[in-house]
């Protein structure tokens, strides 16, 4: 395998229980070093996608390569030792400790269980809590550890299903900034998530699913494009000033009355840079300016109600 | 292979920390014991020895006890674990399918052979210790009644993971596991019975029972037991029934051998075409 080849490779992947589709017909590919988001609603097919990309279900159209591979043949075994998984939702047997679950799933994958205090240490689990039993265990504290075990053996690609589900938000914090560091060292990651907020500033690329299906794929900055949402620029003015507003009104885009004295202006995109031009020529009495980009939450509303529309 | 003793072992470790294995070790010792003192009690001198009588009446025992243990044991293996979530995240680990099955069926056998040995093993070593003198041949009989019945719970373990890799639903797994029990160990000697009374000899000759007989592990188990030594058939009374029976030992142990075989084979066929 050569650098050049893509991590993951899928090409029109379907997958069908009974006469439901739950993966139809997406194309995608992974390359080393990418972190990739996958959003969607529950049942939208991202855990489906995963599954198939680990070989526990097998496709029923198209082609799928992982690290080269085809997951569900005998030759994916062996490529299951690069990848790392964490689960939606984690189980353990509550009967082990942390210690001795960590050290059984090293053994299956053949990494040394020397280095396993350092993991749980890196992943935040205190040395008095990792000698206790897992049915001990808050939910952040299980989420911990799950992550501990897709972290074994260095993996080179990395799927994380809704990661952060459970996570107080400093732990998502240092959750994120692991991630981050295994990106920068070449690891591939695919994080599945509907807490869409947390994934700006962390995902390369975003990938909107819905029923199974691919709806729209590319950078924050992309789909921004793609969606052609409204730019709102933010004004705070002083009380009783209706004269501003009516100046305003004269702006061009939409005019909205928001609590606390705020007008919000709407605006496209392309016209913003203008729109805040023309702002600062007339002499209005601004005492603050937000401009509020569409969030990812915004794109995705967007992106099914196109679907839902076609 | 490493990775087959890693699982077997996680299995065995979990038996041993939720008291599985304690408790069927405790019962099978004290049932053991019970029937060895009450066993030896009636013997006196018609010339059988109090060896014999545990062997008989313990095998009598180990049909209906150990069936039941080694299902209780089993129906969950599979079915279970995709119901907690913990298979995904083994299976997303880099091992063949088969390995988790093979690997988890080496771990309960396991819990079964402890709890045989030592629960049974009690009974021999509370004879050797009495003052009657045993023949060897009571011993190897005694041995073989032990090694037969960690056979016979690996058979009805392996027809526990057929039941739990069948089906989505753990209940209907344990329902799968107590028809099991009952139509192998309740029922099929009944309906044999039956069946050869109502017969007359026309079609079901002596052969076809014997054979009918193989087709059943605790049949074999009983078998090989009560006819395998002519002690132990002079107490059971089933001396003449190794004459007609015409099986070999070698042929009763293997037909239970390949009732191991054939029910984790095939589960293990159904296990790696289900889609988790």
């Amino acid at each position: 395998m050569t650098a050049t080849t893509p991590t993951v490779d899928a090409a029109g992947v379907s997958k069908r229980y009974g006469d439901r589709y739950a993966v139809r017909g997406v194309d995608l590919t992974l390359g080393a070093g990418e972190c990739v988001a996958l959003v969607g609603h529950n049942g939208a097919g991202k855990s489906s996608l995963i599954k198939l990309m680990l070989g526990l279900t097998t496709l029923t159209e198209g082609t799928l390569r992982v690290l080269g591979h085809d997951p569900s043949g005998r030759a994916g075994t062996a490529m299951r030792r690069r990848i790392g998984f964490l689960p939606e939702t984690i189980a353990f047997n509550p009967s082990m400790t942390g210690r001795e679950c960590l050290d059984f799933y090293a053994r299956l994958k053949g990494a040394p269980p020397a280095g396993n205090p350092a993991l749980l240490e890196r992943v935040g689990l205190e040395p008095e809590a990792v000698r206790r039993r897992i049915g001990t265990y808050s939910k952040g504290m299980r989420q911990r550890l799950g992550l501990a075990q897709a972290l074994l053996g260095e993996p080179r690609l990395l799927f994380l299903d809704e990661p952060t589900t459970g996570l107080d938000p400093a732990l998502r914090q240092s959750f994120y900034d692991i991630v981050r560091g295994l990106r920068d060292a070449g690891t591939t990651v695919l994080l599945c998530s509907h807490a869409l907020t947390e994934l700006e500033g962390q995902a390369d690329r975003v990938i909107v699913m819905n029923r199974g299906r691919k709806v729209a794929e590319g950078s924050l900055a992309t789909l921004r494009t793609l969606a052609q949402l409204p730019v709102r620029i933010r004004l705070t003015l002083p009380d009783g000033s209706t004269d501003a507003v009516e100046a305003l009104a004269g702006l061009g885009g939409s005019l909205t009355r928001l609590a606390g004295g705020v007008v919000e202006l709407a605006c496209a995109n392309d016209d913003k840079v203008g729109m805040v031009r023309r702002l600062a020529c007339r002499d209005l009495p601004v005492q603050d300016i937000e401009i509020v980009q569409p969030s990812l939450d915004e794109m995705y509303a967007h992106f099914l109600r196109r679907e839902a529309a076609e | 292979m490493n990775t087959l003793l890693i699982i077997a072992a996680k299995e065995l470790r979990d038996g041993l920390r939720n008291r599985w294995v304690v408790a069927t070790t405790l019962l099978m010792a004290s049932l053991a014991l019970t029937l060895t003192f009450l066993g030896s009690a009636p013997t006196g001198t018609v010339g059988v020895g109090p060896l014999e009588v545990t062997v008989v009446s313990l095998s009598s025992l180990t049909i209906f006890l150990l069936p039941l243990i080694a299902l209780l044991l089993s129906f969950d293996a599979v079915v279970g674990e995709i119901d907690r979530g913990t298979m995904t995240l083994l299976l997303s680990y880099p091992l063949a399918r088969w390995q988790v099955l093979l690997g988890k069926f080496l771990g309960h056998t396991a819990i079964v052979a402890i709890a045989t040995v030592l629960g049974y093993g009690a009974a021999g070593a509370a004879l050797a210790l009495g003052e009657v003198e045993i023949a060897a041949e009571s011993w190897q009989a005694f041995a073989a009644m032990i090694g037969s019945s960690v056979l016979l719970g690996a058979a009805f373990t392996a027809l526990g993971y057929l039941a739990s890799t069948l089906v989505r639903d753990r209940g209907t797994a344990a329902g799968i596991a107590v028809a099991i029990w009952l139509g192998f160990v309740l029922l099929y000697d009944m309906g044999l019975l039956g069946l050869v009374v109502a017969d007359e000899g026309r079609t079901l000759t002596a052969e076809v029972v014997n054979w009918l007989l193989l087709a059943n592990p605790a049949d074999a188990y009983r078998l090989f037991n009560l006819t395998g030594f002519d002690g132990v058939g002079r107490v059971a009374g089933t001396g003449g029934l190794a004459a007609t029976a015409g099986f070999t030992a070698g042929t009763l142990l293997a037909a239970l051998a390949a009732w191991v075989a054939a029910p984790l084979a095939l589960a293990a066929v159904l296990f790696s075409r289900r889609q988790i």
